[in-house]
Parts: C-alpha cells; structure tokens; sequence
C-alpha cells in the first residue's frame, strides 16, 4: 500500500517497523493537511513531484473546520509537517497559538501584498481566493415559481423559504466566512438580523461548505449557499445551475500554506511551501480558482462568474480570528437546534 | 514421613496446589488478554470520564462542563430527541420483528429460509445506507416522495425508518430465539381446554416470549439511541446524542463537551444494557426446561397472510438496496438517469478513494483473525483456567462491559488515551493497529458470549483427562478444543470480519490519511454531497460482506464435513 | 495384605462455610479396588479430586507410593481417571483417544500403535479402532475411555461413576469386566459410586461415606454382615429397625418381648434401634404364639410381595403396632401355608441381631 508498511502494521511489531522503515526509503514523506477539494490532490501532489520527486505527499484532507480543529487539537503533539490548502482564517488561529513556523519562501515578493501573512517573516501565505456564491438550481426555481436572487436581502423573501441549504459555520470555512462577512458588510446587528430572517427560510444546515450546492445540483433543494468553485465544478458536470455572486459583496477567505512548528522535515517542508508560491503553482490554482496569489497570472475560469474580484469585500482575517469562538458560540446558540419546537 | 507436613491443625491456611508448568503458562495467557482489555477498554474509558471533568487546558473543573452541558437547549433537546427516536423505533421494531418471527416459526408458509436471509441482510450495510436510499426514494427528487404527503423525511420520520431496517435482524434472531423454545404441550394443553387463538395467544405465545420481547427492545432501543450513521445522513437538522457528539469532536474539537455528552449516552446504553443481563438470565432459565419442540400446523388464511406480510418486510429491505445500487450506477440523478460507473470514481472525492475499500477489507481482516483468537483464547482461559479467581471475576466484567459502551465513545474514549503524548503506546495512534484493537474491542461481548457458550458446551473433564494423560494443556486445546468449536469461531470471525466492514463509529475517530476506511468514506463522501458515490460505495461493502458470508457458510460446510464427522454420526 | 500405596491423612475440604469431607484418614493398598460408596452430596467425589489434584484439599495429607502428592497438581500426579461422562475427545477416533497419552512422550509412532491395538484388545475393541466415539454405543464408549486411562499404565486408576449412565444390563456385564480387568492389571483402583450393588460386587474393600465423614471401612462382607453404624445398615441392603430399650447384660426389650442379644458397649436402660435383615427373620405359622420363648414375638401378615427367587412378607408386630419385613422362600410357604392374615410367631435370631444406641 501506500508505505510499504501494510503487512506488518497490526501489533507491537509496528513499532520496530517505524524505526526501520525510514532507512530504507530515499524519499522523504510529508504529512500535510489540506482542506482543498478532493478531487484536486492528486493533481496537486502530481504537480509538485514533476519538480520535486523526492518528496511525497500524504494528505490528510477534510473539510476546513475540521482541518483547523483537528491541526488545534493537536497542538501539543503535532501529527502535520505542512499545512497547504487551508483558510487563511484558521491559520492566523494557528499563529495566535504559536503552532506555525515562520518562513519567507522564495518567491515571497511576487505574490499579491494581501495573499500573505503580515508578520515577517511571515507564517502563511496565500494560494488563492475562495468566495462565497450562491448556487440556483434553474430546474427547481421554475418549478416553485422562485425569482432569480440577485442579493443576500433577496434570500430572506418569504417566497424562498424551505428552499436553502447553507453550511454550518461551526464545520464549514465555507459557512464560517459567510457570516463573518455579513457580520462585517451589515455591522454585528445588522448582520444577525440578516441571518435571522435567513433562518426562517433556511431549509437545513449541512456540515460541509460543498455539500449545500451539491444538493442544489441534485435539485434537493433550489438554493444552496456555498462557494463559487464548487458551483462552476457542477455546472461543469452537467447541472442546471446558476452560480450567483451577490450584488452587497460577498465573503472570501484564502486557500493559504503553512509549515507547522516542530516539524522533523523541515527542509522538504520548505521546499513545498516555495514550490506553493511558485508561478507554476499559482497556474494549477488558476484552473479552479479565478483569484490566485500571483493575481497578474489569472486567466477567466469556465463557469465562474466574471465580476468576483471586484464583489469580494475588504475582508478583515485578523477580526474574524480574532472574534471567531465568540461568533461560533453566538450561531450556535441562535440557530443550531432547528429541533426546537418554532413557535 | 512427607505427609506429616500437611497434617496441620484445623486452623492452618488452606492449602493451595502447586502451581503446573500450565497453570502458570494459562495464567500468564490470561494476564496478558486481561491486560489488553484494561488498557484497550478500562483505561481510555476512565480518561474520558476524568476529561469530561476538565477544561480545554486540561485543568480540573469538577462537574462544570455538565452544568455547560444541560444550560445549552440545543444539548438538551438532543436527550429528548434520541429518546424519542429510541422509543418509536422499539416500539416499531419490536412489533415488525415479532410478526416476522411468527410467520417464520408459527406458520407453513413457503419460502421461510428465503424470508430469513433477507431479514438479516441489514447486517450487512453500514447503518448510513438505509438513509441514502431514503434520500432517493423520498427527498425533494425522490422517487416516490409523494408517499410521504408533503411530509419532510430529513428528521425523524427517516431515522426511525432508517432505524427499523437497520435494527430489524437483531431484533428478529432474539424473538425467533424466544419463539422457538416454545413448548407445544403448553399449546396442546390450551387447544384440549378449548381456549381459541386469540385467547391461546395471549395466555401462551405472548408470556412465554416476554423475555425475548424485553431483550429485543432494549437491544434495539440501544442500538438506536447510540447509532450515529442514520441520523447523520437523514437526520437534516434534528440532533440527536449520537450527532452531538460526532458534531462536538469532529465539527468543533471540543473535546471535553464530547466526553460529557458520550457520559450521557452512556446511561441509556448502560441501562439496557444490565435489564438485558437479567432478562437474559431468565430467558435461558427457561430454555432449560424440557420442551417438546411445536410444530405448526397448517392454516390456509393464516399462512397466506403471513407469506403476504413477508414480502412485504421483503420488498422494503430489498428495496433499500436496489435504490442504492440503482443511485450508485446513474451518472447525474436526477436530470441524467443514464447508468455508468463514474459514481465509483472513488479517487475523486473525499473519504480516501479505493484505498479505503481495501483499507476495510484489511482492517477487517485483521479484526476477523486476531479478534477470534483474542477473543476465543480469553474465553478458553477464563473458562478452564485454574485459579486467579478476582482476575478472572474482572475479566469477566471487562468482557461484558463493551456491549454498554456506543462505538463513539469507545473512539472517543480511544482519542483520549492514545493519542496523549505521554501515553507509551502513543505510537498507535493513527495506525491501523489501533483501528483493529478498537473494532475487536467493540464487538467483544457478542463475540465472548459465542466462545463462552461454545466452550460450556464441551465435556467440562476433558482438561481433567489431558491432564491425567499428562498433556500440556495448549496441545488439548489445539487438537480437541478449536476443532470441536470450530463452527463457533468461523462463526465469531465472520461476526467480527462483518462488523469491521460496516462499522463507522468507533473507527469515525481513529482513522488517519493511511487508514481510511470504506464506511468512513461512505460518511464523507455524503457529508460532502457526494451521496452517490456514498451509495456505491457503501454497496460495495455490502456485496463484500455478503461475498465473504456466502464464503463462510461454503467453507463452514466443507470444514463440517471433514471435522465435524463425529456430529454427522450423532444425528444418524 | 500388601504395602499401603495410599496413604490419606486428616484431609478436610471446605467450599466457603461447607465441609465436604472432614478430617478424613484412609489406607488403600497395592493392587486392592476401593469403592468410596454413599449417597449423593456425601464427598466421596470430592474425595476423589482430591486424590486427582482437581481440587485441592483445604486441610490434610495425601502420599502416594511413599512420595507426598498433597499439593502436586494433576499432571505431576500418577493416575489414570475415567468419568461418567466418559469425555472421549469427539473430534479424535477411538485408536487416537487412546492414543493420547502416548503421543509426545517421545515413543516410536509403530510402538503407539502396537500399544494401543493391545489396550483395544484388552476391551474388547479391537474392530472399532477407526470409529469415532460418537458411533460408538454407552458400554463402548466407556470401554474406549477406560482403555485412554491405562494407556500409560498409570499406578493408580480412579473411576468417577463409571457406569451411572449406561442401562442395567450394561451396567452388569461392565461391571464383570472391569473388575477382571483390574484383577489382571493389579491397578490399584479407586471408584466413587452411588450404586450399593456395584460397590458389593466390585470392591475388595469399602469406604461407605456420609457427610463428609467415613461410616465404615471393610470388605463387601463385614460392611453387608456388620454394618457399623445405623446409617451404613440402612444404606447398604435392607434392614428392619425396631425400637427397643436395653433390660440387661445379654438381653434387650422389645415390648414385651425378651430378646437375647449381644449388648456389649451398652448400658442396661438405654434407648436402641435393634436392626435385622428380612432375610435373617424367621416366620412360623402360630394360633398364638406365646410371649415365653425367647427372641420371638407374634404378629400378623398384612401383605406379601412376590419378588421371584422368593416372597418379602410385611409382618405386622402385635406388642408394638411396628411393622417388619420377612423373606420367605418358596418352601416356607408351602410348609406353613402362608397367606396375608395368617398369625405368625417372628423370630429374630440373636447372632443377627445388630443393636445400634439412639442418638440422643
């Protein structure tokens, strides 16, 4: 299998077979934990080892909250070597814990002054941009009589009620910079009242960021409030769908690189991180993502809306790390029993 | 003279024999599978209980986090919840069961072996695919939604059907258990009184069952409480106990909440767990009575109406899974329905690809093998072993004990002590030994109870002969022993290889990037909304279980007729 | 008799508040077959254990051929040990369960087999080497189990209720071989049985057990003829007890009657229960049989039992309402006429006359 450990990995016996496993493989093998979409690792892992085939990735990926909550869990005994693929959110949680190790990658000063961290060196930098959308089965709105929304107030009409599905911000990053960015565009009041009456017409809340516009694809619900790469991947595979980018602006957050404090690897850990920044790397990104680190790069992406980079608002990471526990708590207590008996 | 030793007064301790070359090899057997069981169950189980007394810097709060816990409506509302979903599925259950049993011990009807494979094919599936198949057949765009009168099947309604068919067999093999030792004199007895059916039913059928009817319903009340894959699936926004704490760990790492709500699931868990002891007492008191064995007799109406309702229960089973294998195979439901296989281009989505299928057979494997000698080796120890009487007493104990503790917490409980960085064996973590040693943990009792049961069986001077015959006591457990319980250990292994196969719960927390499993994968691809590669790949783990049972009852026949010939020369 | 073989001193065993055997100190000798007889629940099983080393003895000694075993545990005993249950090994046919206690002690695998062809023979098996025991019937099965425990030529061989489960006739006829098989080997063998006729015609001595003590040690004869205790006179054959008070030396009261008997070790006044075996009760026909004449009293025949080989008459006694079992044989009958009703005198012969003192 995929160490060569396989057979002998039941038992004490591992043990011994830890300690000799390591010599006998050239290539040195990095744990990195990723919330990137799982059909792209592969080509991410295949792209780097066209330039760096002595260093093999083992990812570890789940959804961004996930991610974050099993890399803090971890904290004092750290299972990742490199962290690249997640949102830039978690990872100044990370800084603010002291889990990430400061590095300048090459290539440093081409990226875009927003796609790294400030620090420097810096302890992150960035990929590419991840915004929010709205995905509209067209099927399933003639069919309800639904408008075509065209604004987040437009959600909170009674006529769409029952009919969307968004993330739970408590697992999804997806979800997570939803609300942070309402709270942000429409002031702390302004935005749990928005969220408010969303809730009304909200039909569930799903665990994973994708999840609601996979549905929308399935028609299981017409809308599903999710993020705009997702929505161009199933347009592309042939569902009736409109990928909508809100006319108030909507939330991002960016798909960033990390290297974790305390890794043994940390020479293939750099390696990764430089090659993440690269202009090549930046290119892969460009095939899914229509905002990328290396901005002057970008090249329009199928199926994605054309104005996001001028609807993505001036997001503030460092209050939405800052906040982010509060405004969990707070969600958590305002939405997350739809159990309740609603009077 | 040497005797005049021992002639101590009557005051004297009592003598203790001297230990054999086997005493001690037993008692060393004994201590090391005792060991495992403290520290692959007693231990982490207490270090989730003195967690859930501890804040997220690991500092003791006493009971903090429990009033944390019952001060969050959401939290609550989730007890309430799981107890409804407990109480409805039992209740539904229970009566479905109960019918089956009767048409397949109480009636004529044709085809009973047929009806009884079916019923326990849910064994077979992880408990997410009965909601996956829900999904298809009564979501937005499901089939035959309009069954449902505009009736929403996220919540409630789908996770008690979904806990029906998941259920059902452990339920069904308890009460045809309990139906079938039934004593025909009885019913003779009551026909010469002239009593009709009706009143023969109540004053007969229904008491002598009622201890298998109680085991079935705290069974299934258990099983339904503690499941988590149902509700994950179909639950929508309803949360249960077992969601919660999926939602607290997974979706929040919050640990030390996690822990206070598996404490809470611990006590339905628990509860039924000891009622089901004591009911299972008297359930076998009465198997010992000496009962003419009833046969039914025939009965037009009554035999078609029981063959009508099999088929029924049938079509419903069987229809779960032809909608899954059917939503495994179209390519984009529901505006494509032409069929393919793009659904199990596994690789492209979350849940670890192929790899994870055969990261399931291999797990199981290796819970199937090393699990049956665990578990069969310890109940031989316990059984025959000489002295050591209180480790043997808590061996017992700890053998009992995972049938009270839900998977999640068990995995929980696993995180817990694993993975502390000043635990020695933390090098476990996050391989696939400890996926294996969880999995046997948890299907320890039933397993335990096959061997225990198969081994009381046996001739208990067997060990008194060997050791007159001055055998070691590991050649007579080699050549008498594992060949005449043969069928019980084919049967423990096939019980662990299915399990593992299916499980989610446990091992939902102890998987690693190289340790991906197919049930897991099956929860994260529909997480993601992948639910139709979900589908197809939790197909593949029900063709693969059922492949390796149709294996299992191949081979157990073949072993049979090579070692078992001495019982085919009982029954002639 | 030979040299002691097994030497059993002061053993006690308790189970928790329970005293299965107490303070229990027997002799068995070399060659010599002993029966440990008595009824259920009485210890001659746990005894027997002990012997084995399957339980312990809480308390006491037991040497076996001079060496103490006290505390050895089975496999460092020397005994070979055959249950009720025969515990063939299912699994293995009848020439590998014999076979068992052969094989990894290292002998040559055609010196296995020549030995146990001869033990087969030895029981008369030889045919049924390839079987398994479940084709085998009760008798053939035990024989199988009995030729497993001589496979080593153990010095000792211990029965546990050999042949409880096997039917009468069986039973008779395995008794019979047994016995002439011990005799031929000169094993030295202990049996444990509930079965008073298969302990009287198997045993060169008996250990009659009650309680957890010894009532009695002796040979078939002196335990059938002298019963040492009342309880031993009960269990072993059938015995008529009656109530009667001690008038002087030599002589005993029972009502009326004056009976000459043994009385030693017992005091004039004291309260007995004077035993006689229906077979030693002698009936004659009597108008009225006159209280004068010694050791007879009158009675009335109230029914008779046709028993075969001869009639079990119950006599009621006229002085004490008690009533007593007689044989008769054929010839009686015909001599005297017998028939229920008739009045007959009952005479008790002195030398057959056991008096046993009330416990008080």
């Amino acid at each position: 299998m995929k160490n060569g450990l396989s057979g002998v990995r039941v038992g004490l016996a591992a043990a011994l077979a830890f300690g000799l496993s390591h010599a006998t493989f050239a290539a040195t093998e990095l744990t990195v934990y990723t919330a990137v979409e799982a059909e792209d690792l592969k080509k991410y892992a295949a792209r780097f080892n066209e330039d760096h085939p002595d260093i093999k990735i083992n990812w570890v990926r789940d959804s961004t909250g996930i991610v974050t909550a099993k890399l803090l869990a971890e904290k004092e005994n750290p299972r990742a070597d490199v962290i690249w693929g997640l949102a830039a959110t978690s990872l100044l949680l990370m800084k603010g814990e002291g889990m990430l190790h400061a590095y300048a990658p090459n290539g440093l000063d081409g990226l875009d002054s927003k796609f790294r961290d400030k620090s420097n060196p810096p302890t992150w930098t960035g990929m590419d941009a991840w915004v929010a959308a709205v995905c509209v089965n067209t099927v399933e709105s003639d069919k309800h009589n639904l408008p075509m929304p065209s604004s987040w107030k437009d959600l909170t009409k009674p006529v769409y009620k029952g009919h969307i599905a968004m993330p739970n911000p408590n697992s999804s990053g997806t979800g997570f910079l939803d609300v942070s960015s309402w709270l942000q565009m429409f002031g702390e009041d302004g935005g749990w009242a928005f969220m408010d009456q969303l809730h009304q017409n909200i039909d569930h809340y799903t665990h994973s960021g994708s999840k609601p516009c996979k549905q929308a694809a399935r028609g299981e619900v017409a809308i599903g409030v999710s993020f705009a790469f997702r929505g161009a991947k199933s347009k592309a595979a042939g569902a009736p769908l409109e990928v909508i980018i809100p006319s108030e602006g909507i939330g991002w957050d960016m798909e960033a690189t990390a290297i974790v404090k305390g890794t043994k690897k940390l020479d293939a850990a750099k390696t990764l991180v430089d090659w993440s920044v690269s202009e090549k790397a930046n290119k892969m990104y460009n095939e899914g993502y229509a905002v990328i680190g290396i901005q002057r790069l970008a090249k329009p992406v199928e199926h994605f809306p054309e104005n996001i980079p001028q609807a993505m608002i001036d997001n503030d990471f460092e209050w939405a790390a800052e906040n982010r526990k509060r405004i969990l708590a707070e969600w958590q207590k305002r939405y997350d029993s739809k159990s309740e008996p609603k009077s | 003279m040497a005797g005049m030793r021992h002639r101590s007064g009557t005051h004297g301790s009592p003598l203790r024999r001297k230990s054999s070359t086997d005493d001690r090899a037993m008692r060393l057997f004994i201590l090391v599978i005792a060991i495992y069981l403290v520290i692959a169950l007693a231990f982490p189980l207490y270090v989730m209980f003195s967690k859930s007394l501890e804040n997220s810097q690991g500092a003791f709060v006493g009971f903090q986090n429990y009033l944390e816990y019952f001060n969050t409506p959401a939290l609550v509302y989730s007890i309430q919840n799981s107890l409804f979903i407990g109480v409805v599925t039992t209740t539904i259950t229970v009566t479905i069961a109960f019918i089956l049993a009767y048409a397949l011990t109480r009636s004529r009807m044709p085809g009973k072996p047929v009806f009884k494979t079916i019923a326990m094919i849910p064994i077979l599936v992880p408990s997410l695919l009965p909601g996956i198949a829900l999904i298809y057949l009564f979501g937005r765009q499901g089939l035959i939604n309009e069954l449902l009168f505009g009736y929403e099947i996220y919540g409630p309604i789908g996770i008690v059907i979904a806990e029906v068919f998941f259920t059902l067999p452990h339920a069904l093999i308890i009460i045809i258990t309990a139906l079938s030792i039934a004593d025909a004199r009885l019913y003779e007895a009551a026909t010469a009184l002239r009593a009709n059916r009706a009143r023969i039913f109540f004053t007969v059928t229904l008491p002598g069952v009622r201890y298998g009817l109680i085991s079935a319903a705290f069974v299934v009340f258990t099983l339904s409480v503690t499941d988590f894959g149902a509700p994950k699936v179909i639950g929508g926004d309803f949360n249960v106990l077992a969601t919660d704490i999926y939602k607290q760990v997974i979706g929040q790492q919050n640990f030390e909440m996690g822990a206070v709500v598996s404490m809470v699931l611990l006590l339905p868990a628990g509860l039924a767990f000891v009622v089901d002891r004591i009911v299972q007492k008297k359930q076998v008191a009465l198997l010992s009575a000496r009962a003419v064995p009833l046969e039914p007799l025939p009965n037009k109406r009554f035999d078609n109406l029981m063959l009508t309702y099999s088929i029924i229960i049938s079509i419903f089973i069987l229809g779960i899974l032809g909608v899954c294998q059917f939503a495994a195979l179209v390519k984009f439901f529901p505006y494509n329905l032409s069929l393919g296989f793009s659904n199990y281009q596994f690789d492209l989505m979350d849940g670890g690809g192929w790899d994870s299928y055969f990261n399931s057979i291999e797990m199981a494997s290796y819970t199937a093998v090393f699990g049956t000698i665990v578990v069969f080796a310890g109940a031989y120890l316990v059984e025959k072993g000489q002295g050591l009487g209180p480790i043997r007493g808590a061996f017992q104990f700890l053998a009992m004990l995972p049938m009270a503790i839900p998977g999640l917490v068990l995995g929980l409980a696993y995180i817990f002590f694993f993975n502390a960085p000043s635990n020695p064996l933390n090098f476990l973590y996050h391989t696939m030994a400890i996926l294996v040693i969880s999995t046997i943990i948890h299907f320890y009792t039933v397993s335990h109870l096959t061997a225990t049961t198969a081994l009381k069986q046996m001739d208990s001077q067997f060990e008194s002969v060997a050791a007159s015959l001055k055998q070691p006591f590991y050649r007579t457990f080699l050549r008498v022993t594992v060949p005449v319980c043969t069928p019980a250990i084919l049967d423990i292994s096939i019980y662990l290889f299915v399990n593992a196969m299916t499980t989610v719960s446990a091992v939902v927390f102890l998987y690693s990037p190289h340790t991906t499993l197919a049930s897991v994968a099956v929860l994260n691809m529909d997480d993601a909304g992948d639910i139709a590669p979900a589908a197809a790949m939790g197909m593949m783990i029900f063709y693969t279980a059922a492949g390796v049972k149709i294996l299992h009852y191949l081979l157990s026949r073949g072993i049979e007729a090579r070692t078992q010939a001495w019982r085919v020369a009982v029954a002639k | 008799m030979s040299e002691v073989f097994l030497k059993i001193e002061n053993l006690t065993k308790n189970f928790g508040q329970f005293t299965a055997l107490r303070d229990i100190s027997l002799e068995v000798f070399q060659g010599e077959f002993v029966c440990f007889l008595g009824p259920s629940g009485c210890g001659k099983t746990t005894l027997l254990r002990a012997i084995a080393g399957l339980d312990i003895q809480t308390q006491g000694s037991i040497a076996q051929a001079g060496a103490d075993i006290s505390v050895l545990p089975p496999a460092e005993r020397d005994f070979g040990i055959v249950f009720q249950s025969y515990a063939l090994f299912p699994n293995l046919s009848v020439e590998k369960n014999v076979a068992y206690g052969l094989e990894s002690r290292r002998a040559q695998r055609d010196e296995i087999s020549q030995r146990v062809a001869e033990l087969l023979a030895l029981v008369d098996l030889a045919d049924q080497a390839k079987k398994y025991p479940a084709q085998l019937s009760g008798g053939q099965q035990q024989r199988v189990a009995l030729a497993r425990a001589l496979a080593t030529s153990p010095g000792l061989l211990l029965l546990d209720e050999p042949l409880s489960a096997l039917d009468a006739k069986v039973r008779a006829h395995l008794r019979m071989e047994i016995k002439d098989l011990q005799r031929r080997l000169a094993v030295t063998t202990i049996m444990v049985t509930h079965d008073q006729e298969e302990a009287l015609t198997m045993a060169d001595r008996i250990v009659v057990m009650n309680h957890g003590v010894i009532e009695q040690i002796g040979t078939p004869q002196e335990i059938y003829a002298s019963p040492a205790s009342q309880f031993v006179a009960d269990f072993i054959g059938t015995m008529n007890f009656l109530s009667a008070r001690i008038a002087s030396s030599g002589k005993c009261l029972l009502e009326a009657t004056e009976i000459a008997v043994d009385t030693s070790g017992l005091e004039a006044g004291q309260q007995v229960q004077l035993a006689v075996r229906p077979e030693d009760i002698h009936l004659e026909a009597k108008e009225s049989a006159s209280a004068e004449e010694q050791n007879q009293t009158p009675g009335t025949i109230e029914s008779m039992e046709y028993l075969g080989a001869f009639v079990r008459a119950t006599v009621k006694l006229h002085q004490s309402g008690a009533r007593v079992q007689a044989d008769l044989s054929a010839g009686d009958i015909d001599q005297w006429a017998m028939a229920p009703q008739a009045a007959v005198a009952v005479t008790l012969p002195a030398d057959k006359i056991r008096l046993y003192p009330l416990d008080a």
